[in-house]
């Protein structure tokens, strides 16, 4: 459910003219509701960004999350995996 | 890997019967400056609270829709777990609340010259949220205008 829930917030935020991207969990979730950017990750439910005490990790994630912001050339819905 | 055979069986068979809620038409607002000079906001639905912050309300029939402002100087040591949900570990969370909203990390990229600046309120939301009329309708709209009366350029959503 929060993977929905936060793509439907980011949409509105998409809407009022903020850039957003979101980290998803559940890949099939994700193809279903389609947020404008979206960076799926390899990780349990409740470990979106990788691992607590991993700081190196958690800006990997944050690092692709935010590449996806910056591709210009990237056209909706996007939905990249992180590797 | 998060797989939905982490859930319970009855959790599994609520899922396969429910409808996901399609964006159409996918909104896009591109970042129209460096992010290097944007500000970030983040929103976070682990249902994270700062100490004397209500609660979020499991109890409410199709999810607690409310959110609190978590300011952006806040660390994450100082962040309470309140999701009531089973459907996921809350180990990582409770030992380090960045692995859900990292709010310590987006500082450090502020820091770096990564980012422009963090936003001075971040938002944070309980994401079990079965039935989302509530959330279209009034809470993600007040959500947004947070982020837009402070400024911010990019939001960045992480689930748990």
């Amino acid at each position: 459910m929060c993977n929905q829930t936060v793509s439907l917030i980011g949409a509105e935020m998409e809407r009022r003219g903020i850039t957003t991207v979101v980290i998803q969990l559940l890949r099939h979730i994700a193809r279903a509701v389609r947020p404008p950017r979206a960076l799926w990750v390899p990780y349990p439910l409740g470990y979106p960004l990788g691992a607590p005490d991993d700081p190196a990790l958690q800006h990997r994630v944050l690092a692709a999350a935010l590449a996806l912001v910056e591709d210009q050339a990237a056209e909706p819905p996007v939905l990249r995996d992180f590797l | 890997m998060a797989q939905t055979d982490e859930l319970s069986f009855r959790y599994r068979a609520f899922l396969k019967a429910y409808r996901w809620r399609r964006i159409d038409p996918v909104p896009w607002s591109p970042l129209g400056k460096p992010l290097a000079a944007a500000r970030l906001g983040l929103v976070s639905s682990a249902g994270l609270t700062l100490a004397g912050q209500d609660g979020f309300d499991s109890g409410v029939r199709g999810g607690d829709t409310s959110y609190r402002v978590i300011p952006g100087d806040a660390t994450a040591a100082v962040l309470e777990d309140h999701h009531r949900s089973e459907s996921f570990d809350h180990t990582g969370v409770r030992r380090d609340a960045n692995v859900a909203f990292p709010v310590d990390r987006v500082r450090e990229l502020a820091d770096r010259g990564t980012i422009g600046s963090v936003a001075p309120r971040h938002l944070s939301f309980m994401g079990s949220v079965t039935a989302p009329g509530r959330l279209t309708r009034d809470t993600a709209p007040a959500a947004a205008e947070v982020f837009v009366e402070d400024q911010v350029d990019v939001a960045l959503l992480v689930p748990v």
